[in-house]
């Protein structure tokens, strides 16, 4: 792989997650030169530990209508602009019987007043359009959300940057900033793989690293407001509803089940952290998460879970509040001339609905600040669709094989049907990044690992598939499986019960039985 | 799990029912056999395909330490001492002994023999590449064990289309510790048309001796220079000792065998073994049925629903009906039950102790010693501590104290667990 010592650009990125890859995106599309960087993969950080819902802003018309006709309004464009990464399967506000009538009365003026549309629907033609809901139901309320993934949002966006000129390096982790005369003169970044350290010379240097943004800014003198809070969610074996269901109360725990292709996820928590070190779900918010959820939709206390996960949403603490779902969800654009560094600037706080108007007023400020006159065209062109990156949509692959019939293509992951020329395409990709592939990279762009077996049989299979591939000699599939495997327990370990027991007994029989990884 | 069943027919009597088809069902329905008591035994045979056809003993402890034991005697000693409360310590060292050699007589009257050391573990290289720590091989990966042992030079060859398994990741993940190790791939004769490869079939091919001729054909050019040649275990499913010495011969130079990931054909093997050879001796199995239902409310027997269909009545039961995957054991978010009599089973006391925090820990999951406390004589003991029954035992992987994935010892304690619980109803019934 090469690596030269020192790259120059106009403006260096930092952090991968879906605002990082919209802002290259978005820089590309002016004409602006740029590389980001990024200390793990695409979206390793609340960009790929969310819901994946599009929100068409409802759930804020309570606590937060400026965020609520935002949500609204860039919902409705990415609907158009980027309908590959979206499933556009509408939503439901139910409440059930003990929830407060009060609120439940009130909805339908307080989206009115946001510019949202919401429809009363009556209860027995809600139960009928989504038969899981609870038979305690005693108001439902139909809006515009919608599924996305975020995963081919972040991988698309990136990919259509590069596509542009953009250059991306991850596993690069920035080590330092040497500031002189108020300005960063030049980025010191750390190659996690290679240990090796290269400088980058940017014009402009923009900190989009989500959760780790304080971090970030700290090693350029500068202390920013943020808190962590991190919410954990939950995705069952199968899609239990259609469409979005939101619990129609303020916002709380467990309060939102959204469809993801061939699963539903369920969750989350919001437990204020000191720390970003070992983020995890945690036993205790599985039981919350299940025993709440289950008010709405019942099924949620029988369903068989596959996997849990925790993101940590990095809030701006502008004032102190009561607690951190109050805390607005709105974006902050910080520009640090203010702290006496002229080139520098993060972009905090936000969501995943808005991701784009995030982009579009940073790279704003940013072709400001250097005098670029480009104006932002992510309101009219559409995300071009690419295809090395739709494996991570459920049934995708399967559909791929059955097209090519199969025909010499061995099915490496059975539970999520994923074939051998995906797993290839994946690989050829990743190296044309001058990317060394590993499972874990891979199970990012795929559904490898997503199923029942967690990766416990397609793990081994694909790592003898890579172990046999002339041009990764350096491989080590003993040593990658392992990796990967403690990488998804994680997401195991809060989710043994029933049936999931049983298959983590398989695994751990197999792997630690008979293979002696643990030795 | 009370349901309610169509008896259609009256019950089947029995001495012993045997629940549970894996290991530790199947050792316990020969001993009985072998005792002369008249035995049911039901199960889903699904249960002991998982198996990979090696016969652990004691290899690890203790665990935290990681302490690998080329005696297993000397380890179960130790392991008896450091934890009394371990299935084991109940068991006599010559029990164990005289279980053990049962089973391998029994299974090399049925074709498939076991290569052993009276004093000494066995190391196996796994198809990750790994070690793994046996007591037990059977003789198609006898070779392998020798080879091993003083880093011959060796050919690992793999077949194209058999999926999770690559000469290329075992030599790699080798490569500093076995230089002498290397990789080559063949092409399965008469399957070269296909996409997809499976042991099984290959192993059912080469039942046939065209078919050995033609693979040694196509391994003879990657035979040459080292002192053995392994491969994906596919030696044959019912005469493998036979189908590998052919090839040996063919070849001139020992072949041996790699467990590939399970269902694997040894342990496809051992399934067609035990159901062949069991009912010869007297048993009576009933597979692809569970036991449903049972009452044990008369003193002097049990009566057992079985499938939805059949009634059987016993004497006495075994219970060894696994873990979760045997489900044995079934866990909802609170605690962890007994499947079929709703037994008092031994575990942490919150689901929040159940895992460790990283899955290879090498100490193993607190969980993986959740199960059944037994008395002396194997029998389960109630909330009072007292025996549920005069005449219920329970033997393999269900009983408590016992991770048998991390000491590498499950074989073993199921067919020595089995063993005592046999011996025990024989003394109790006089």
């Amino acid at each position: 792989m090469e690596s030269p010592k020192r790259i120059d650009t106009q403006v260096l990125v930092i952090g991968g997650g879906v605002t990082g890859t919209g802002i290259a995106r978005d820089l590309a599309l002016r004409g602006v030169d740029c590389v980001l960087v990024e200390k793990r993969d695409i979206n390793a950080g609340a960009s790929g530990a969310n819901h994946g819902l599009l929100h068409s802003g409802a759930r804020y018309v309570f606590n937060d209508p400026v965020s609520a006709a935002e949500c609204a309004r860039e919902g409705r464009l990415l609907k158009k602009l980027t309908p590959q990464c979206i499933e556009d399967c509408g939503g439901l506000f139910v409440a059930v019987a003990g929830d407060d009538e009060n609120y439940v009365a009130e909805f339908p003026r307080l989206c009115a007043n946001c510019g949202i549309a919401c429809r009363p629907l009556d209860v027995a033609q809600a139960r009928e359009m989504e038969p899981a809901l609870s038979p305690a139901l005693i108001a439902a309320y139909q809006v515009e959300d919608a599924a996305v993934d975020p995963f081919m949002l972040s991988l698309e966006n990136m990919a259509h940057a590069l596509a542009l000129g953009g250059r991306l390096r991850r596993h690069a982790r920035v080590a330092g900033f040497e500031v002189r005369a108020g300005r960063v003169a030049a980025v010191k970044v750390r190659d996690k793989r290679s240990g090796t350290t290269f400088t980058i010379d940017a014009d402009l240097v923009i900190n989009a690293a989500g959760a780790w943004a304080g971090e970030v800014a700290h090693l350029a003198g500068i202390d920013l407001p943020i808190v962590f809070s991190k919410g954990s969610l939950l995705i069952s074996d199968h899609r239990i509803a259609g469409c979005v269901i939101n619990r129609l109360h303020p916002s709380s725990d467990a309060d939102i089940l959204v469809p993801g292709g061939s699963v539903s996820i369920v969750g989350t928590t919001s437990i204020r952290i000191d720390s970003l070190d070992d983020i995890r779900p945690t036993i205790a918010e599985m039981d919350t998460i299940v025993e709440t959820a289950a008010q709405m939709v019942p099924e949620l206390f029988r369903t068989r879970y596959i996997r849990a996960y925790a993101g940590v949403r990095p809030l701006v603490s502008i004032a102190k509040k009561k607690s951190d779902r109050s805390v607005s969800r709105n974006f902050v654009l910080f520009d640090h001339a203010d702290a006496g560094i002229s080139n520098f600037i993060t972009i905090a706080g936000g969501k995943l609905t808005t991701f784009r108007k995030m982009a579009q007023h940073t790279a704003d400020l940013a072709c400001r600040k250097l005098g670029i006159a480009a104006s932002c065209r992510t309101t009219s062109q559409p995300l071009p669709p690419c295809s090395d990156f739709e494996w991570t949509a459920p049934g995708q692959a399967a559909k791929h094989w059955m097209r090519a019939h199969g025909r010499g293509d061995l099915m490496l992951c059975e539970c999520e049907l994923v074939p051998k020329s995906v797993v290839a395409g994946i690989i050829q990709a990743l190296q044309q990044q001058n990317d060394l592939p590993d499972l874990r990279s891979i199970g990012m762009r795929s559904r490898i690992g997503k199923g029942t077996c967690q990766g416990a049989f397609c793990g081994v299979r694909i790592a003898a598939y890579m172990s046999d591939r002339p041009d990764l000699p350096a491989y080590d599939g003993q040593d990658d499986l392992k990796r990967f495997l403690q990488g998804r327990w994680k997401g195991i370990r809060p989710v043994l019960w029933q049936a999931a027991l049983a298959q983590e007994e398989l695994q751990e029989a197999v792997h630690c039985g008979l293979f002696g990884l643990e030795l | 799990m009370q349901q309610t069943h169509r008896k259609t027919d009256p019950p089947q009597r029995c001495e012993l029912l045997v629940i549970g088809a894996g290991m530790a069902g199947m050792a316990a329905a020969l001993f009985a056999a072998r005792r002369g008591i008249d035995t049911i035994l039901v199960g889903e045979s699904s249960e002991i395909i998982f198996a990979s056809g090696l016969m652990d003993l004691m290899g690890v402890h203790p665990l935290a330490q990681k302490r690998v034991w080329h005696d297993p005697w000397a380890a179960i000693r130790r392991l008896c001492r450091d934890l009394p409360a371990h299935p084991y310590a109940h068991i006599p060292e010559a029990g164990i002994r005289r279980a053990l050699e049962t089973v391998f007589s029994f299974l090399e009257s049925a074709g498939l023999r076991y290569f052993r050391r009276p004093q000494r573990n066995c190391r196996v290289l796994t198809a990750l590449g790994s070690e793994k720590i046996t007591y037990g091989v059977p003789r198609t990966m006898a070779a392998g064990v020798q080879v091993l042992e003083r880093k011959k030079p060796c050919r690992i060859v793999d077949i194209q289309g058999l999926k999770g398994f690559s000469s290329r990741l075992i030599v790699r993940a080798r490569h500093r510790s076995w230089p002498g190790l290397d990789a080559a791939r063949i092409v399965f004769p008469g399957m070269q048309d296909r996409t997809e490869v499976y042991a099984e079939q290959m192993a059912r091919a080469l039942e046939v001796p065209r078919q050995r001729e033609e693979l040694a054909r196509v391994l003879a050019p990657h035979v040459k220079g080292v002192a053995a040649v392994g491969m994906p275990a596919i030696f044959g499913m019912y005469h493998s000792d036979a189908v590998c010495r052919d090839l040996e011969q063919r070849l001139g130079v020992p072949l041996f065998e790699i467990p590939t990931f399970p269902p694997c054909v040894p342990g496809l093997r051992l399934k067609e073994a035990f159901e062949r050879r069991l009912p010869e001796l007297g048993v009576r199995l009933i597979t692809g049925k569970r036991v449903v239902s049972a009452d044990v409310s008369q003193s002097n027997g049990f009566a057992f629903g079985v499938g939805d269909d059949l009634a059987v009545a016993a004497d006495a039961a075994v219970l060894a009906s696994g873990r979760f995957l045997g489900k044995g054991l079934w866990a909802d978010r609170r605690r962890v039950r007994e499947s079929l009599f709703d037994l008092p089973v031994c575990q942490p006391d919150s689901r929040r102790r159940w895992h460790r925090r990283t899955f290879l820990d090498s100490r193993g999951h607190p969980l993986n010693r959740a199960g059944l406390e037994i008395d002396a004589r194997f029998r389960p003991l109630g909330t009072g501590g007292r025996p549920v029954h005069r005449r219920l035992y329970a033997a393999g992987s269900i009983l408590a104290h016992q991770d048998w994935m991390r000491a590498k010892c499950g074989s073993g304690l199921s067919i020595a667990s089995a063993w005592a619980a046999v011996e025990a109803f024989i003394r109790e019934r006089g």
